[in-house]
């Protein structure tokens, strides 16, 4: 018996060794920080097998909130960035820990709810008039809370309706990602915004729908960054160069756009190009 | 009425879906079962070569602080996973102290956190069932000419079964927890993607059924790994005893 | 036996801040010296004080000979529960021997030889403790016997025992003595004390009243309390 533990120990030893080694693999990978919503659009997954096929890079994806993912861009875990939220990119890479943000694609944001719509917001062509309904009729409202950019183009919008939903009993501040506002949304009967692509692959949507979209300032900029290897020097630069030109390319691009969930297009590219 | 139907239905959906992927042997569903194991088992090979020895000095050694130590192991074993994984995560980190060592977002990350998780829920049990044996014993063995140190070892093989148990609660506590693997680990898929966070990317994805049907696997597995370890502890007393 | 005579000098053994036990007593070779007293008398005390367990409050408790043999005196002590390790009857006979790090052919042969001797020859590979009490008592005696000690200690060690088993141990007791062992033992049961005693310490209170040859104790005790022990008159032994 006193073998049967020695060889059990043999073993587990071996399996550490091998976790161990996975995690310093010569081939060539690099470590890309992105929003839980774009990751669960099932974007990448669609995306990345193309670069690795022509390039024979993987990447690895962390999602996380935006503002995780920056820090983790800042804190030299990754080697590239992409997240959407103009302001907090300007500021890291005016700071110096990005090099340069390139536009790379946008999507739009949505507001959904129960089909039934008490705020009669359906068909409203201004966000901020959507909001000013829901919040006159007090339907319940859950908002993620979480500073991300989605929450922060939230808080834009009740800004320009000149509105202060903060502690009222219809306003639901989660701090919570898209994924589980969505699922509270859809239990607790409220209305949410959302981006497009999160919704459309959101497989728990019951009895609530698209109520309010089309609203062109309810925008949503996707920028691609790399990590500036003066901050961090053992970012992988030259793998993520490759990568951030091929995003930018006539291919990346058009495989962005060959995007579909339920056959609709999700993401617009739109390197290079004006807004 | 109908949310009871609901849930019911949810549930039902769930199991039929967790055993299709079970017989269907799922490639996806194997990788996250085997990373999970193989990251909890890496961390109870840790806490239990640290925790065990350490439960049974204490157990055995009388010092200064001896009774604080023990006050501090117990409450150590309420550590919030959240915490200690955002603890490793900022000394794994590039910009930590250990950041040259490369190992954030990795396996190996995860095993840590978990390592970390477990040992004192190892220690304490350990002190508390080699206190009990050492309050028996301790007589008789120093009366044999045993020192501390063989105390320590004797002890620890006469309480092999029960400390088992104490190895298969920290293991359990291991395999459940989602906050320090999520956090150290990254959730990258094909890489450090364990069951627990499946579970959780599926449930924000609102693929219920799915997150469900694989928590149901997770209770599954829990169980076979403690049937295991149950069936080669009894195997060994018994051929013990029968010989 | 050359780590006898020991002596107890000026000793008291105090806890809680009670007195529990205040002697000066010289234990010789030779006969068995049986340990006699009522219940809380400190018989158990005494012992321990012996064997090392307990150091005393006051006073020294010095062994004979050279200065490594009397400091690190070959004895042996059992208990009135014996305590058996979760494996075999054997690998409990052998364990003080390895503590001692005895080489292997030694402890084989002696384990093998102290396992005919108290009849547990049978029982070598089985779990010591699904060993009835009797045989098991038995066994902690073999797993003394084993380490050749020269003093033996032993405390109530038929308490808990049935007649036929508390006649085989007291069998094995005389056979240890017989084989060079002095035998040093608490009872409280004064027909062992006749049967085995050569010698005896009648303690109270915490305090050594008498020590005598066997026949002087049992025919005239010299104090009242010894007599009324005697008497089987209940006393609780303490002041």
């Amino acid at each position: 018996m006193g073998t049967g533990l020695i060889t059990l120990i043999n073993r587990l030893i071996l399996i550490a060794a091998f976790l161990c080694s996975t995690s310093a693999s010569a081939e060539q990978v690099i470590k890309l920080a992105s929003t839980t919503s774009t990751e669960n659009s099932g974007l990448f997954k669609f995306l990345l097998p193309k670069f690795e096929k022509a390039t024979k890079i993987k990447v690895r994806v962390i999602a996380a909130g935006t503002g995780q993912a920056i820090r983790i861009g800042r804190n030299g875990d990754a080697d590239v960035l992409i997240v959407h939220h103009p302001p907090s990119e300007e500021r890291f890479v005016a700071e110096g820990f990005g090099l340069k943000r390139h536009k790379l694609m946008y999507n739009d944001l949505v507001i959904v709810g129960p089909k039934t719509d008490s705020a009669k917001i359906r068909g409203v062509e201004e966000a901020t008039i959507a909001f000013s309904k829901i919040a006159s009729s007090m339907q319940l409202f859950a908002s993620r809370g979480d500073e991300s950019g989605t929450h922060l183009a939230e808080k834009e919008i009740w800004k320009r309706a000149q509105l202060n939903p903060q502690r009222t009993r219809w306003y639901l501040s989660l701090g919570a990602g898209m994924g589980s506002t969505l699922n509270i949304a859809v239990a607790m009967d409220t209305y949410a915004l959302t981006d497009r692509a999160s919704w459309a692959a959101f497989k728990n949507k019951k009895n609530h729908t698209i109520l309010m979209e089309g609203d062109k300032k309810l925008f949503n900029q996707y920028s691609v960054i790399a990590i500036n290897k003066k901050k961090h020097g053992h970012v992988k630069f030259d793998l993520v160069k490759k990568f951030t030109n091929w995003l930018l390319s006539n291919d990346g691009q058009k495989a962005i756009r060959n995007f579909r969930i339920n056959g609709k297009q999700m993401f617009f590219p739109n390197a290079n190009r004006e807004q | 009425m109908a949310g009871t139907e609901d849930t019911a239905n949810n549930f039902l959906d769930a199991l039929l879906l967790a055993l299709d992927l079970i017989t269907g042997l799922n490639a996806g569903l194997i990788e996250i079962v085997g990373l999970s194991l193989s990251v909890s088992l890496g961390a109870v090979l840790i806490a239990g070569s640290i925790g065990l020895p350490l439960g049974a000095a204490l157990a055995v050694y009388n010092f200064r602080g001896r009774q604080i130590s023990i006050v501090l192991l117990n409450a150590l074993m309420g550590l919030p996973p959240v915490f200690i994984g955002l603890t490793v995560y900022l000394l794994l980190s590039r910009s930590g102290p250990l950041g040259a060592l490369d190992l954030l977002f990795t396996p190996t990350a995860m095993v840590i956190a978990q390592a970390i998780l477990i040992t004192p829920i190892v220690a304490a049990l350990s002190r508390q069932t080699c206190q009990g044996l050492y309050e028996i014993y301790q007589e008789q063995l120093r009366s044999l000419g045993a020192t501390p140190l063989n105390m320590m070892l004797t002890i620890l093989w006469d309480a092999r079964i029960s400390l088992l148990t104490a190895i298969m609660a920290g293991f359990g506590r291991a395999i459940a927890e989602v906050g320090a693997v999520f956090i150290v680990g990254g959730n990258i898929e094909n890489f450090t993607r364990v069951m627990t966070t499946t579970i959780a990317l599926e449930t924000s994805k609102g693929n219920l059924a799915l997150a469900m049907a694989l928590g149901i696997i997770l209770v599954l597995l829990s169980i076979v790994v403690n049937g295991v370890a149950s069936i080669t502890a009894d195997s060994v007393s018994r051929s013990k005893a029968n010989r | 036996m050359n780590i006898l005579p020991l002596t107890l000098k000026n000793v008291t053994y105090y806890s809680g801040g009670k007195q529990l036990l205040k002697c000066n007593v010289t234990i010789s070779e030779g006969p068995n010296t049986m340990v006699l007293g009522p219940n809380g008398a400190g018989k158990s005390i005494f012992l321990r004080v012996c064997h090392g367990l307990l150091k005393p409050t006051e006073g020294q408790v010095e062994w004979t000979g050279k200065e490594q043999d009397a400091n690190n005196p070959n004895q042996a002590m059992v208990f009135e529960k014996p305590i058996m390790l979760q494996r075999t009857a054997e690998e409990n006979l052998a364990y003080g021997l390895k503590l001692r790090k005895a080489k292997k052919d030694v402890i084989k042969q002696r384990v093998s030889q102290v396992l005919q001797r108290v009849g547990l020859t049978e029982a070598a590979k089985q779990l010591a403790t699904s060993l009835s009490a009797g045989e098991q008592q038995r066994l902690a005696l073999g797993r003394a016997w084993v380490l050749e000690p020269d003093v033996l200690f032993l405390d109530e060690p038929t308490a808990n025992l049935d007649p036929g088993s508390t006649a085989e141990v007291e069998i094995i007791i005389q056979e240890i003595k017989k084989s060079g062992t002095k035998i040093v033992m608490t009872t409280h049961d004064l027909g062992q004390a006749r049967r085995l005693g050569g010698d005896i310490i009648f303690l109270y209170g915490g305090a050594l009243k008498e020590h005598s040859p066997a026949e002087k104790f049992f025919d005239s005790p010299k104090t009242k309390e010894a007599r009324a022990f005697l008497n089987g008159e209940i006393l609780w032994g303490q002041d």
